[in-house]
């Protein structure tokens, strides 16, 4: 019998590819928290760090692109995961009791995540299209100094603080049932760490996102 | 207890179903959910309409046979308990209760509220045995040393009926709960590893061609299951599966 059409056409294939973006994409966010927070108590080590990070060329030229990768495929799969799942029950419950045994965050995985690729797309057109600009189409010359004012000004405008506070609020949900998930994909669950896991994805997925609102808060009360 | 039944009605698998109303009266709450069926069914009969197909055996939780999706559960409201071990005293006279069929692709409904899980024999076929030479010689299992641990699990896993309680709870109706108790049962002990890897890669794939949806760890499955099978045999059966994919020629 032929058994397979290669892992990553299987469902648990698409699964871990799914689980290993996440993961990545959960490093990625501790690293870009680290930081952020760093220009809310010393603005001359997040104007450095942000320098170091817009100009060194291995994050530039081969991290960036990795990202690109990781956030494209991550989202990618999950339109694909979703509109199959939704095509294995052509016929509808009448009554479907979720609450009864799963969370809203789990069964609403693609909503929570729609935001955060809207958030994604604002974030893009906020601050990755003028960097590009700054850098590769005015070519204006490089300084050390504007990334903390940069942010300051961003956050001076209080539709975008509400923007960026929503977006954490949704990325907090779509943790709270990521990160354990993305461990069960692949396969590391057993009694004994499992607990500790979930303990630790819980206060992952609310202190990380609480710790963005912060920053994004700080700095716009600071700029009244 | 009087009771307002609202139950999926359809005539067969290529015609399109509804829900249709019914009243049942003399409810006892000793009687099992699928003695108030039998009550609905006398009615009908008597009525001289057709009675509602629903497909039960053993009527004491060990079988599978019985389904029913009620109030948009499976098996109805109890946790660990098949429809027909399900007591009517769980309801309360004047209830409303939806009665349904389990719904997923790989379960097309036969009439009302009996569906075909004839995909699961076929994912068991796939893979879900072992081989064994029975030309006289065969040893004997018990002679084999297996961990007190892998055995319990290994049990544990082999306590799934196959109901398809996992697929109808799940929003993706996904067939990874019975598919990953299956692999388990077999992959815990010794006698299962010879084909462990042929066997999760067989297993998987024929549940994918079956049109059963991904699993998005939801736990829907584990907290509707009246066997309480667990996710950590989803976990060990991607484990295997991964493993299998990296080592597999």
């Amino acid at each position: 019998m032929s058994s397979q059409s290669g892992i990553f056409n299987s469902s648990i294939g698409r699964k871990i590819a799914m689980a290993l973006s996440a993961l990545f994409l959960i490093i990625f966010l501790i690293q870009h928290f680290t930081i952020n927070v760093t220009s809310t108590f010393s603005p001359e080590t997040f104007n450095s760090w942000s320098h170091f990070m817009g100009t060194n060329p291995l994050v530039q030229f081969v991290l960036q692109p990795v990202l690109l990768f990781g956030v494209t495929l991550h989202f990618v799969l999950g339109f694909i995961l979703t509109a199959r799942n939704r095509g294995a029950r052509d016929v509808k419950y009448v009554r479907y009791n979720g609450n009864a045994h799963s969370s809203w965050m789990s069964r609403n995985m693609i909503w929570s995540g729609l935001f955060i690729l809207f958030f994604l797309g604002f974030h893009f057109y906020d601050f990755w299209i003028p960097e590009i600009n700054y850098k590769y189409i005015e070519r204006l010359p490089a300084d050390e100094t504007r990334y903390y004012h940069e942010v300051q000004e961003m956050f001076h405008n209080p539709v975008r603080v509400v923007i960026y506070v929503l977006s954490f609020i949704f990325l907090s949900l779509h943790l709270l049932h990521g990160f354990q998930s993305s461990f069960q994909s692949m396969g590391a669950r057993n009694p004994k760490y499992f607990p500790a896991i979930e303990k630790f994805g819980k206060l992952y997925s609310i202190l990380i996102p609480a710790g963005f609102i912060f920053i994004a808060l700080f700095h716009y009360i600071n700029s009244l | 207890m009087d009771l307002t039944l609202k139950v999926w009605r359809q005539p067969n698998g290529s015609t399109k179903g509804k829900m249709e109303d019914y009243q049942v009266s003399g409810i006892d709450g000793d009687m099992s959910f699928l003695e108030m069926m039998d009550i609905l069914n006398e009615q009908l009969i008597e009525k001289g309409e057709d009675p509602v197909a629903f497909d039960h055996d053993c009527r004491e939780g060990i079988c599978g046979m019985c389904s029913m999706q009620i109030n948009g559960e499976p098996h109805g409201p109890e946790k660990a308990t098949t429809t027909c071990q399900l007591h009517m005293r769980k309801f309360k006279n004047g209830d409303t209760i939806y009665i349904e069929p389990f719904r997923a692709n790989g379960f097309p409904v036969v009439k009302d509220l009996a569906v075909d899980r004839s995909s699961f024999d076929r994912i068991i076929q796939a893979g879900g045995y072992i081989s064994v030479n029975t030309s006289g010689n065969t040893l004997d299992g018990n002679a084999i040393p297996v961990e007190k641990k892998n055995a319990d699990m290994a049990f544990n896993a082999a306590t799934c009926i196959g109901c398809g309680a996992c697929v109808a709870a799940c929003p993706n109706a996904s067939a990874m709960l019975f598919t990953s108790a299956k692999v388990s049962q077999l992959a815990l002990l010794p006698q299962g590893r010879v084909e462990a890897s042929k066997r999760v890669q067989n297993m998987v794939h024929q549940m994918d061609l079956e049109g059963f949806g991904n699993c998005s760890n939801v736990g829907a499955c584990a907290e509707e299951c009246p066997k309480e099978i667990s996710l950590e045999n989803i976990a060990r059966m991607n484990r295997e599966y991964l493993s299998a994919s990296i080592s597999s020629e």
